[in-house]
């Protein structure tokens, strides 16, 4: 069916949200930080490797160690919950379908940042 | 969701082949998108042989040899034909450019011709732009001021006026912006890298008094910040021009005025 509004009309929709910068801003700083955190993540599992789970617990109880994981979870959840967003802003048109995609993605990342650093206390606190 | 397939009626068939007459000496083929909306027919490709010793270099000359000398029905664009008016803007051997500008010499190959992509198409080559030239309006592309009209000239320093080179030369030619697959999948709310280019355009110029309006009005996470610097609308322009540079600079005006 061919819409009767307007070209200015259509290109003005419900006008600027008003935001935008601030998940920009977001996901660049938790890119940044995301490097040196995952960096010392690969050297933890490299100098742990083949180690048995009282020496993980050890150095994972170290409470340097731990805050880097906590912070490396936290940090990487939220970029994760980022870039999806993105994705799914761009190819799902839906608004339905959309809001579900959105809710979805912000259950998923908080569950899954939420279960690491539930585990990492725990191994932490246990050593 | 995102169309992956061409619905039925839209698929291209084969069309018409319209040979070189048998004392052309340097053939070329080039095969052009026709398609009429107003028929019931699906979007077919024809393909045209053209001598080139009666034929101008350019892609143009050869689509205009065509419509002249081998078939009127042909429809598209052109007005300028040396790259000022941005009206022959098609998809040529897979690459957004204008057809004045682009030589038949640096193809290799049957030369292909497309319209613009992800654009309605009126005729043929002719993409219909009442979107995108709406979406040009959208970004105020005038000069804004509170400050009463001086006498002479509104004065900007050399530094100032510099800023704005590789800004103003956009023609509007919409190369850019549909060779953006962001703007492919999201243009009734992306502004887009032309609308976007111009938009800097204001926002750089010392002149302009409305830069926060301009901000707030680009403030949008679909306006603005669909742009994930693919780089496509850069690569594309015919006026070697870099509009993802441009939203970048946008971006980080926004961020200037929040720290």
């Amino acid at each position: 069916m061919t819409s009767m509004r307007t070209p200015r009309r259509r290109v003005r929709g419900l006008g600027a949200a008003g935001s935008g910068t601030g998940d920009f801003w977001l996901q660049r700083v938790t890119a940044i930080v995301n490097v040196p955190l995952a960096v010392g993540f690969l050297a933890l599992l490299i100098a742990l490797s083949g180690s048995n789970f009282d020496t993980a617990r050890t150095w994972i109880g170290n409470p340097i160690v731990a805050l880097m994981l906590i912070l490396l979870t936290f940090s990487a959840a939220l970029h994760m919950r980022l870039g999806m967003k993105v994705i799914i802003e761009d190819y799902v048109h839906g608004t339905i379908l959309k809001i579900a995609c959105l809710l979805g993605n912000t259950l998923f990342s908080t569950v899954v940042g939420v279960s690491c650093i539930y585990a990492i206390l725990r191994v932490s606190l246990s050593s | 969701m995102v169309q992956l397939t061409l619905p039925k009626n839209s698929r291209i068939v084969e069309g018409k082949h319209y040979p070189a007459s048998r004392s052309a000496n340097r053939v070329r083929r080039i095969l052009v998108y026709r398609y009429d909306p107003d028929s019931s027919e699906n979007p077919r490709i024809d393909r045209y042989d053209i001598d080139l010793d009666s034929c101008g270099p350019m892609v143009l000359d050869a689509l205009i040899a065509i419509k002249n000398e081998i078939d009127q029905t042909l429809t598209f664009r052109r007005s300028c034909r040396e790259g000022v008016c941005g009206s022959c803007a098609m998809n040529i051997d897979g690459s957004n450019t204008l057809a004045c500008t682009k030589s038949i010499f640096d193809i290799k190959g049957d030369i292909k011709i497309y319209p613009l992509p992800h654009l309605e198409v009126v005729k043929d080559l002719v993409p219909d732009l009442t979107h995108f030239y709406a979406q040009y309006a959208e970004i105020k592309p005038w000069l804004d001021t509170e400050t009463p009209r001086p006498e002479g000239e509104w004065k900007q320093s050399r530094e100032d006026r510099a800023k704005l080179d590789g800004l103003y030369e956009c023609i509007l030619c919409a190369c850019c912006s549909t060779s953006c697959p962001s703007y492919w999948w999201n243009s009734d709310r992306y502004l887009g890298p032309a609308a976007l280019i111009q938009a800097y355009r204001w926002l750089a110029d010392s002149r302009d008094e409305a830069t926060g309006g301009r901000l707030d009005d680009l403030e949008d996470p679909f306006r603005l910040y669909r742009c994930h610097t693919i780089m496509n609308c850069a690569q594309a322009c015919p006026k070697g021009l870099n509009p993802a540079k441009a939203i970048a600079k946008i971006k980080s005006m926004m961020l200037e005025r929040q720290i």
